[in-house]
């Protein structure tokens, strides 16, 4: 049994860039192994899922996009605003031509796009749905939901949806949905996983989001650092490059013996180079140390070179599963 | 490096440097280093003369710590340490989109109505969480820093939007629905027009309201209909500016830098961003592609240096040697990603001037980092 026993909803955000999407799909893999059904969320209008996984555009429907090892399947979602709009109203309203009239005075864009926290409850709304969803049998449609939240610096707004529409609709359908939306996701079902890699501001990012999650109550998940390298050099020579003391002869006589140049201006490239990655590696570890001081489960996913293919994530996915994310 | 056919080069300084460039934004998708980038840009154009200001959306703490801002006071900030030397200098701020927000409004209404305005729920959410109002706001304030006289170059760094274009569409997607249909009706049907239009109106007005009331609440559609009458002295207000703002930014002394990371995926977004500049005739000066990864001129391959290590870690004593090559491959490797990345880019777009920046081994911190970044920048 892994880390998060009970838990049904993964949110997994990240600052711009580090790679939150990869970590979403790669987790639901790993939470789909052994024959789970998992349902992969992304909300940002990018189909930065179907680019991953390399298949035709995803629908505001729900697909099939891979399967896990063990009988596992894992389905994706792309949620559109508009579409859960109308959804909404079908479902909630049975508004047929009024719907229609909303739409032809700009009522669906403004609640879309304008309505401050209207689409944040539309596409949290449609999650939700998502996770609570059960068969006929009773059993839940899906054994957990990953979401491809927004990026670290609007995730907590956007999942405390019920604060920022709260001034505005006190009572209502929209206060009762979000309150619905609320309850989940500041209960012990609901955990939020930060992805990062180890460069100071991505660092300081994950490190102010998970200050501002635990502020809002809502539970944080894992620290996932991706894009992780193993040093080149030994503790001790990283010790002797970061003070710019490595040895120009010795380095200058293994050329030779590797049959390359050993001219002075290469070997001081080489010794410049290891400084450099002296340097970074020192930061690296700083940046770790408070990532570990964060008191929550560290996963790290290792630097590929190239693109990440499908292959790469069930890589990944092994990965986590091996550090206790199932 | 070698030189490379056709990709022309972005000529920094050169833009920083000419006395009709009033304005220069810089966008580009999340986590490529645009706030990095308008930082060290602002900075060298103060310190080669320039009365500079730095407006930023949403700045890392550290690099606002670096120009010296410590608070989101929507005032701009002298910043210190930087060589007056040239006769230039550099302010800088950060954006608060809720105080520009009230301004504006306060602008162009009495000080009754505007109390009345900045008092409605609806206002305030509108004002403070609306994702497009920070865009909006951004480019306000853009309008009104470049309207004062104080100076003559205004540096700005675009918000953290789902996608680089949000902001060249929010101010207007904000301002027509201010001035729209919807919020006319939502103002009930004293706002719709003369007697006769009312009529016709009436009845579809009726099914309207019926449905908002049934989606929204009547309370909350209240709070619309009191923000839209007290609102009504500022229709036609908003539009118009969005679109002031819009006609400054395709003027000539407006020169936008997209702003990259040789990834796939960041290079995509720079690519919607320039089809798109050019589709609006925006004056687009070029791309930043920071962080790239230099392999220097005449060393040896990545295979050479893959096979000097197998070679060396077969043998005894030469560990050291055998990992300084596998780290040198490495960085060859890298060098070689980057540069395939940043060529189908230009391949795409070959009249788009480049400027690489170098990759550092730390981030920036002070402004010696913002002026490392400077030069790196000018080539």
């Amino acid at each position: 049994m892994g880390d998060w026993e009970g838990v049904r909803l993964h949110v997994v955000t990240g600052k711009g860039g580090t790679g939150k999407t990869t970590v979403a799909s790669a987790l639901a893999i790993a939470l789909a192994t052994g024959g789970r059904k998992v349902l992969l969320v992304e909300v940002e209008e990018r189909q930065g899922l179907a680019q991953l996984f390399d298949v035709a555009p995803l629908e505001y429907a729900e697909h099939r996009i891979v399967p896990a090892a063990g009988g596992g399947e894992v389905y994706g979602l792309a949620i559109d605003a508009r579409e859960a709009m109308y959804e909404y109203l079908g479902m909630f309203y049975r508004l047929g031509r009024a719907g229609r009239a909303l739409d032809r005075v700009g009522f669906v864009d403004f609640a879309t796009t304008i309505a401050p926290g209207l689409r944040d409850v539309l596409l949290t709304g449609k999650t939700y749905e998502a996770v609570r969803r059960r068969k006929d049998n009773g059993e839940y449609v899906y054994d957990a939901v990953v979401l491809d939240a927004p990026p670290t610096g609007r995730v907590t707004r956007f999942l405390d949806v019920n604060t920022a529409v709260s001034s505005l609709a006190r009572v209502g359908p929209i206060h009762r949905q979000a309150s619905a939306i609320t309850s989940l996701v500041h209960s012990p079902r609901t955990v939020v996983h930060v992805v990062t890699v180890l460069e100071e501001m991505p660092v300081q990012e994950t490190v102010d989001a998970i200050a501002e999650l635990r502020a809002a109550k809502i539970p944080v998940g894992a620290v996932v650092i991706n894009q992780t390298r193993t040093p080149f050099l030994s503790a001790d020579d990283l010790a002797v490059a970061r003070s710019g003391q490595l040895n120009r002869s010795a380095i200058a006589e293994s050329l030779r013996a590797a049959a390359l140049p050993d001219t002075d201006a290469f070997v001081d490239q080489l010794r410049q180079e290891a400084s450099g990655h002296a340097k970074r590696i020192d930061l690296e570890n700083d940046a770790r140390a408070s990532l570990e001081g964060l008191g929550r489960p560290v996963y790290e996913l290792p630097h590929l070179t190239g693109a990440i293919d499908p292959t790469a994530l069930y890589e990944f996915a092994e990965l986590l599963n091996g550090q206790g994310a199932s | 490096m070698t030189a490379r056919r056709r990709r022309p080069h972005l000529d920094v300084d050169h833009l920083i440097d000419d006395p009709r460039t009033h304005i220069v934004v810089c966008c580009g998708s999340g986590g490529v280093g645009k706030t990095t980038t308008a930082a060290a840009l602002g900075l060298r154009a103060a310190e080669r003369g320039r009365q500079v200001v730095v407006l930023t959306i949403d700045p890392a703490r550290r690099l606002a710590q670096s120009m010296g801002l410590n608070e989101l006071d929507n005032v701009p900030r002298k910043v210190t340490g930087v060589d007056v030397g040239a006769g230039g200098g550099l302010d800088a701020m950060m954006l608060d989109m809720k105080r520009t927000f009230d301004e504006v409004v306060e602008a162009h209404t009495t000080p009754d109505r505007a109390r009345q305005i900045l008092a409605n729920p609806f206002y305030q959410a509108l004002s403070s969480s609306f994702a497009g109002t920070q865009e909006y706001m951004a480019m306000e304030k853009l309008g009104q820093l470049r309207r004062r006289d104080q100076w003559d170059l205004v540096v700005v760094d675009t918000p953290p939007s789902r996608s680089a274009l949000d902001f060249l569409d929010a101010p207007e997607r904000l301002g027509s629905f201010l001035d729209g249909r919807l919020i006319r009706l939502l103002g009930g049907p004293a706002r719709t027009g003369g007697k006769a239009y009312r009529k016709v109106f009436q009845a579809g007005f009726n099914v309207v309201t019926g449905a908002l009331t049934k989606v929204l609440g009547g309370e909350l559609l209240r709070d619309v209909q009191t923000f839209v009458n007290a609102l009504d002295t500022m229709f036609g207000g908003f539009r118009e500016r969005a679109e002031q703002t819009y006609a400054l930014l395709q003027r000539p002394e407006t020169s936008f830098l997209v702003v990259a990371v040789p990834e796939q995926d960041a290079l995509r977004e720079a690519s919607y961003f320039v089809d798109r500049l050019s589709e609006e005739a925006m004056p687009l000066a070029g791309l930043v592609l920071n962080r790239l990864h230099v392999g220097d001129a005449g060393g040896i391959s990545e295979e050479q240096a893959v096979a000097g290590a197998e070679r060396l870690e077969a043998l005894d004593g030469h560990e050291l040697t055998a990992s300084l090559l596998r780290l040198h491959a490495d960085r060859l490797a890298a060098a070689a990603h980057d540069r395939r990345t940043a060529e189908r880019f230009s391949a795409a777009h070959p009249d788009v001037p480049v400027a690489p920046v170098q990759a550092l081994p730390t981030d920036v911190h002070d402004l010696e980092g913002l002026r490392e970044i400077g030069r790196l920048l000018a080539g």
